[in-house]
């Protein structure tokens, strides 16, 4: 029964770190499609696409924080597995969803805006500043996750 | 993800609607002296290229050749972008049976820049090889041409080939699957018959003339349209007051050329709304419509002043810009 309580703690670490990671790569790849197009034409303006492709990267790097504090706390890192019960792995598993789940969609969206943000920088390039905004917007509720994530993680006694 | 195909195009037409011609530096053209600095000022605008030096057309042509050759670099799917190339590849099409008919080749009747190029299409209608050309363009083709040589009657093939060219698009629009390209399919569809109706009121033509040169739409109806138009230009202009181009009949009263400007206009004001998407075909249709406007409002600025009209006739057809 304690071999399955890991598991599941190991499960909740890839999960932060595999569904964050991956809405960050999807994100990214799209703000960075539109990042090529503005710089086909215009390459002056590339440090300020770079910035606003690179905002939803952040929650590849939450999930990656989430991760690895579960994986300290199960003891996967520093050596020496910690003895879980199957309770405590599901706790832990729960914990890592937040970030995880948020993580995957607001990465997609912020992908999303952070393109639109693009266009408003290959028009208007003096608008940088409010540009920059919109996707960081989208980054409140990644850092909420983050938040929760981070506190029942924590909280939870191994 | 095929919701994000765009994301690259669109990016990139934002960075180059940069460089589309604002009303202001249309009032600036407006104001040179003459057609020479007009010319001018739009090559130092970056217009025209090696080859085109300071001849006009040149600079125009190149100017065009530029805007597709942008199209076809970014678009995934030129298929949606027929119901532009349709009225270049149709005209070819009206060239090619007519020289066919006559027995001439004359190259400068032709458009180079569509999917169907002047000499390929002479020679497809010259060996009769209907089958090469698209869709329903070849029944099309086949038909022009036999009713060409059996009736010699030059009007009734043109109205055949554009009847049918209003139709592809129409076609092209709802297969495109893309609203913005439905909106513009019906749009063009819709000013033609309008324009159609006018022209038939004015040199008194029929109703089975009307119905035979009118494509069917969905923002307005032909029939009434048909029916308005025997009653007279005002009744048009009444009729056109209780659909979406309201804004026509207003510039119908006023003067052939300004109910001209009013449906380049009309055909801007539907692209508008495209300045504001990121992620779908809209703005590559609306770049490449916003530079045939600006093009052909270059071309009326320099026919204006090379034949010395007043700035305000000329300001009478200036189209609006996109930005």
């Amino acid at each position: 029964m304690s071999e399955l309580g890991i598991v599941y703690g190991l499960l909740g670490a890839a999960v932060a770190v595999l569904l964050s990671g991956t809405g960050s790569a999807i994100g990214v790849g799209i703000a960075g499609q539109a990042a090529s197009g503005v710089v086909t034409e215009d390459p002056s303006k590339f440090a300020k696409v770079l910035i606003i492709q690179l905002l939803p990267g952040t929650q590849g790097l939450y999930g990656l924080l989430i991760g690895f504090i579960t994986l300290s706390k199960i003891g996967v890192l520093g050596g020496g597995l910690a003895d879980l019960s199957v309770q405590t792995g599901l706790l832990i598993l729960a914990a890592c969803l937040p970030i995880g789940v948020v993580g995957l969609l607001s990465a997609i969206a912020q992908g999303k805006t952070a393109a639109a943000a693009i266009g408003i920088v290959a028009k208007k390039p003096d608008q940088f500043g409010k540009a920059m905004l919109f996707p960081a917007m989208v980054e409140t509720y990644a850092i909420l996750a983050l938040l929760i994530s981070f506190l029942a993680v924590s909280g939870i006694q191994v | 993800m095929s919701d994000t195909k765009y994301t690259y195009a669109v990016a990139r037409i934002r960075a180059l609607e940069v460089s589309l011609f604002s009303d202001a530096f249309i009032e600036q053209l407006l104001a040179c002296r003459n057609a020479e600095q007009v010319l001018q000022s739009v090559i130092e605008k970056g217009w025209g290229g090696m080859d085109a030096g300071n001849d006009a057309e040149a600079v125009l042509k190149c100017e065009e050749e530029k805007a597709w050759a942008v199209i076809r670099d970014v678009a995934p799917d030129m298929r949606v972008f027929d119901v532009l190339s349709y009225p270049k590849l149709y005209h070819n099409l009206k060239a090619a049976v007519k020289e066919v008919y006559a027995g001439m080749k004359n190259p400068a009747m032709f458009y180079d820049d569509c999917p169907i190029p002047g000499e390929e299409m002479y020679r497809i209608i010259e060996n009769r090889d209907f089958a090469r050309l698209p869709g329903n363009m070849g029944r099309t083709a086949q038909e022009a041409l036999d009713l060409l040589l059996h009736t010699g009657d030059g009007q009734l093939c043109d109205i055949m080939i554009d009847r049918a060219a209003l139709d592809a698009i129409e076609e092209a629009g709802r297969q495109s699957g893309e609203k913005i390209i439905a909106d513009y399919a019906d749009t063009t569809v819709a000013i033609a018959d309008i324009k159609i109706a006018v022209r038939s009121q004015k040199t008194g033509k029929d109703a089975d003339f009307m119905r035979n040169a009118m494509a069917e739409c969905e923002s307005i109806s032909r029939d009434q349209l048909i029916r308005a138009a025997l009653s007279g230009a005002e009744e048009i202009a009444r009729y056109l007051e209780g659909t979406s181009y309201a804004g026509g009949a207003e510039s119908l009263r006023e003067s052939p050329s300004a109910f001209e400007r009013w449906c380049d206009n009309r055909m801007i004001e539907t692209l508008k709304s495209q300045k504001y998407e990121t992620f779908s075909v809209g703005p590559l249709l609306a770049y490449l419509v916003a530079r045939e406007t600006e093009i052909r409002t270059v071309r009326i600025i320099l026919t204006g002043k090379q034949n010395g009209f007043s700035d305000d006739a000329i300001r009478e057809r200036i189209r609006e810009m996109y930005v």
